[in-house]
């Protein structure tokens, strides 16, 4: 998926009709079928809708529309009024406050932004990571919650000084979370499993599993409690805090940066990677070049249950220190999907693609303090979002784009081709 | 459990004799686990006292006597003959017969007696009130998976199950609070399985969109609807929106005076009656009419299909919103049937139930039903246990649907073979 590589300036008219299609013309072509436009006018569009749905939903806006035909400017008013209310609460729970005074105050919806995207880009990248080898990984919820218990365990039942007792923690969680992801990649490589039904069932095994331990006394819940909570970290095992302690943030965003950077290296340029798109390619031509496909499918699951782990390893070592419930992973596993389908498996593009759910998250929770929107409305834009990224056609059809008819493959949907090879 | 084990796997690679032989060990060895299993569980770790199964309650019209056995001596004796069962099928196997499917069901049957006299040791467990409620819970699973079926057998996969039912929930419990009709209620289920249904055909069919992301998002996206449509608009308007009437049970006269099986089949709700004529309905048209052979067609091979003038795209978004319609009616169970009002996610993964009834089913609609009433079975089982005091936690009695599809899919217990061209769009 290439992005377009045009110079700016498309205004610029074609100046010399008659001969073949200008460098302009085909730019403008190349950015108007490209998948950057698909991927900013999914996103308008999803926005469109929720504002729609804001609108419906209120109930001045419903009081007005009452006698519509005879103020219609009372209605009108009453829509502008609850969505650009909603998306400027949006805006500046995410990124700036204005409302606050001094930047330092008025920024921190933007660290709030990156505090919400560290585990959506690490568990995005798990999903990813499996897209590019050509697997679905449904499973970062379990990956996530595995990786939080191991991780939680260390962080409170275990005392060792500080520094090293975080490090312990980090990979414990890591590990197991990669163990569970291994599971999967083992029983599709042994028995032919499909990774998708045995990844859905591992979220509801983890979930259970975590839940039991969490109401059994010396497996994870708090001593001395009835609550299925366990304790608090421990001092020693706490993320510090990356700008201070005015903010959240904290290290594990600067983790996910690293995460980021060794997915890129790892798919771009290692061997590794090479077998893994290979693999993802088609695991027929992979397997005739000498690639062994089932230990791929192994290694990346691995790889990918490690990454969301990685996600759930921040949760209760960065965010939610107090201890935590079976409802860590805050569904983080299954955002992770949508994350990854926007980035389109690249590790860059999941980067971006978890800072802009991380700010519609940030932001949600903010839109519904402040005007009494319930934050489900990010899901459904969220969601939406990802319908309309995933099918380029109907985007087109709607904004009367036109189709790339030079290049038809690029008509093709974000990851069938790695998942229809198979 | 239920299957015939003794069928060896297709292999995923392209040799041909691996299919040849015909000799597994899967069955004794499955079976030979479960008996460790019996054997630390009912005689190592047995349990004093004596278990009541109450076969009627007073208002049946036929009362039977309650059956009291020893725990303990349960427990052996159940031991003894899982022990024997083992045995043959082992004998089976080395003299190259099958594995009857007679000697599973005895062996599931047995272990269960066994296992519910070691949980309800010291207790009475009413064994009509675990069977009716199993199939009371199994109602909705027995609905998605019955859409998940015609779905996957038209080659199009249906993660959306989930969406289709918290979507018939929804709709149901608005459209029969504010009209006060429990068949519009169901109807505007239906319609609501239908669109998204559709959504996912036009998806997976038209735009070529991978079925499952397709599946995935969809369930994503009808679970923040219905939560957001429920915070914004039907919490401040409980009463005129979200109190839906309930389905009154219906007893069907003489079928509902049979012992055990009348109190447990026959005294249930409409919506019950409809699912078990939806079952049998799907299973005959599946198998004997003229739509269930064009829809097995596309599922297995589309380009044969469309050889001889199917047409593949629309017989298989026809019937994948025909799906929807029925897992929807799925939904409208959950609140016009059960809980009684609509609440933010409260399908609770029933369509991965459902989802893992179908492949635990192998894609037939009886297997599958069954499959969804063993689940059905185990979640009961739990609460039914729970509220006696049981041995073994809850967590790992409702994990047990989970665990047994790992196993199906993994082809431990018995095969499961998908549709040959089940997720696979069909461009011409």
């Amino acid at each position: 998926m290439s992005a377009s590589q045009t110079p700016p300036g498309l205004t610029q008219p074609d100046t010399v009709p008659g001969t073949e299609p200008s460098r302009w013309q085909k730019a403008f072509r190349e950015i108007a079928t490209g998948n950057a436009i698909i991927s900013v006018l999914a996103v308008l569009l999803a926005l469109l809708v929720g504002a729609i749905m804001i609108a419906f939903t209120d109930e001045r806006v419903q009081e007005t529309a009452g006698y519509f035909f005879a103020r219609p400017g009372d209605m009108l008013g009453a829509i502008w009024q609850s969505v650009s209310g909603a998306y400027s609460a949006l805006f500046q729970g995410s990124i700036y406050n204005f409302r606050r005074d001094g930047f330092l105050d008025g920024i921190k919806p933007l660290t709030e932004t990156l505090v919400f995207a560290t585990p959506l880009i690490a568990a995005g990248l798990g999903v990813g990571l499996a897209f590019r080898v050509g697997l679905f990984n449904i499973g970062a919820k379990g990956q996530m919650l595995i990786a939080a218990a191991c991780a939680g365990w260390v962080g409170f039942a275990v005392e060792l000084p500080w520094g090293l007792h975080m490090i312990v923690a980090l990979l414990a969680g890591v590990l197991g979370g990669a163990l569970w992801g291994g599971i999967v990649g083992l029983l599709k490589a042994r028995t032919g499993a499909h990774e998708v039904i045995v990844t859905i069932m591992l979220n509801y095994i983890a979930f259970y599993l975590i839940s039991y331990a969490l109401r059994t006394q010396g497996l994870l819940q708090a001593p001395g409690s009835t609550n299925p909570k366990t304790a608090p970290m421990l001092e020693t095992a706490i993320f510090p805090s990356l700008l201070g302690p005015r903010y959240n943030l904290h290290i594990g965003f600067i983790l996910v940066i690293g995460a980021t950077i060794f997915v890129w290296w790892l798919l771009g340029r290692s061997n590794l990677g090479f077998k893994f798109r290979a693999v993802g390619e088609n695991p027929n031509a992979a397997r005739v070049a000498g690639i062994n496909v089932k230990n791929m499918y192994v290694y990346a699951m691995l790889l990918a249950g490690g990454l969301a782990g990685l996600a759930g390893v921040s949760q209760v070592l960065g965010t939610v220190t107090t201890g935590f419930s079976a409802g860590i992973d805050a569904g983080i596993g299954f955002e992770a999907i949508t994350v990854a389908l926007l980035g389109r498996s690249r590790p860059w593009g999941i980067f971006a693609a978890g800072l802009l759910f991380g700010a519609f998250k940030a932001g949600g929770f903010s839109m519904q303090a402040a005007e009494g929107i319930p934050v489900e409305i990010i899901v459904v834009v969220q969601a939406l979002i990802v319908l309309f990224i995933a099918a380029p056609p109907l985007v087109r059809a709607i904004f009367r784009l036109p189709s790339p008819d030079s290049t038809p493959r690029r008509q093709r949907p974000i990851v069938t081709k790695e998942v229809a090879a198979k | 459990m239920s299957t015939s084990p003794a069928v060896v796997m297709p292999s995923s690679e392209p040799i041909a004799l691996d299919t040849a032989v015909i000799k597994s060990w899967k069955a004794p060895i499955a079976f030979g686990i479960f008996t460790v299993i019996a054997f630390l569980m009912f005689v190592l770790n047995a349990r004093p006292g004596e278990t009541t199964f109450r076969l009627s309650t007073e208002r049946d019209a036929v009362q039977l006597p309650e059956v009291v056995v020893n725990s303990a001596t349960t427990g052996w004796v159940v031991f003894l003959a899982l022990v024997l069962i083992t045995a043959a099928s082992a004998l089976a196997v080395i003299s190259r017969r099958k594995v009857s499917i007679w000697l599973t069901v005895l062996f599931a049957l047995l272990f269960m007696i066994g296992f519910l006299a070691w949980a309800a040791a010291g207790s009475s467990l009413p064994v009509t009130g675990l069977l009716f409620g199993s199939v009371s819970l199994a109602v909705p699973l027995i609905f998605g998976a019955l859409g998940g079926v015609i779905s996957e057998r038209g080659g199009v996969v249906n993660i959306a199950i989930e969406g289709q039912l918290l979507a018939g929930a929804f709709t149901s419990a608005v459209v029969a609070t504010s009209t006060g009709s429990l068949v519009l209620g169901v109807l505007a289920a239906l319609v609501a399985g239908v669109l998204v249904g559709m959504v996912l055909a036009v998806f997976a069919i038209k735009y070529l969109v991978d079925q499952v992301i397709v599946g995935v998002v969809l369930n994503v996206l009808v679970t923040g609807l219905t939560s957001f449509l429920f915070s914004q608009v039907l919490a401040p308007n409980a009463a005129m929106l979200n109190t839906p009437p309930r389905f009154p049970r219906l007893e069907i006269p003489l079928l509902s005076d049979i012992p055990i099986i009348g109190p447990v089949l026959f005294k249930q709700t409409v919506i019950v009656y409809v699912m078990y004529i939806a079952v049998a309905a799907v299973a005959y048209a599946l198998y004997k009419t003229k739509w269930g052979l064009r829809l097995r067609a596309v599922g297995e091979h589309p380009k044969a299909a469309d050889t001889v003038g199917i047409k593949v795209n629309a017989t298989r978004f026809w019937n994948v919103a025909l799906a929807g319609a029925i897992a929807g009616i799925g939904g409208s169970f959950f609140t016009l049937g059960s809980v009684g009002a609509f609440n933010k996610e409260m399908t609770a993964g029933a369509g991965f139930i459902a989802l893992a009834a179908v492949i635990f089913g192998q894609w037939d609609p009886i297997k599958a039903t069954l499959a969804a009433l063993l689940f059905g079975f185990a979640t009961n089982l739990q609460n039914v246990l729970g509220i006696i005091g049981s041995p073994v936690p809850s967590e790992f009695m409702l994990m047990l649907p989970y665990v047994v599809t790992i196993f199906a899919v993994a082809g431990l217990v018995g095969v499961s073979r998908a549709p040959a061209a089940d997720g696979k769009p069909y461009i011409k």
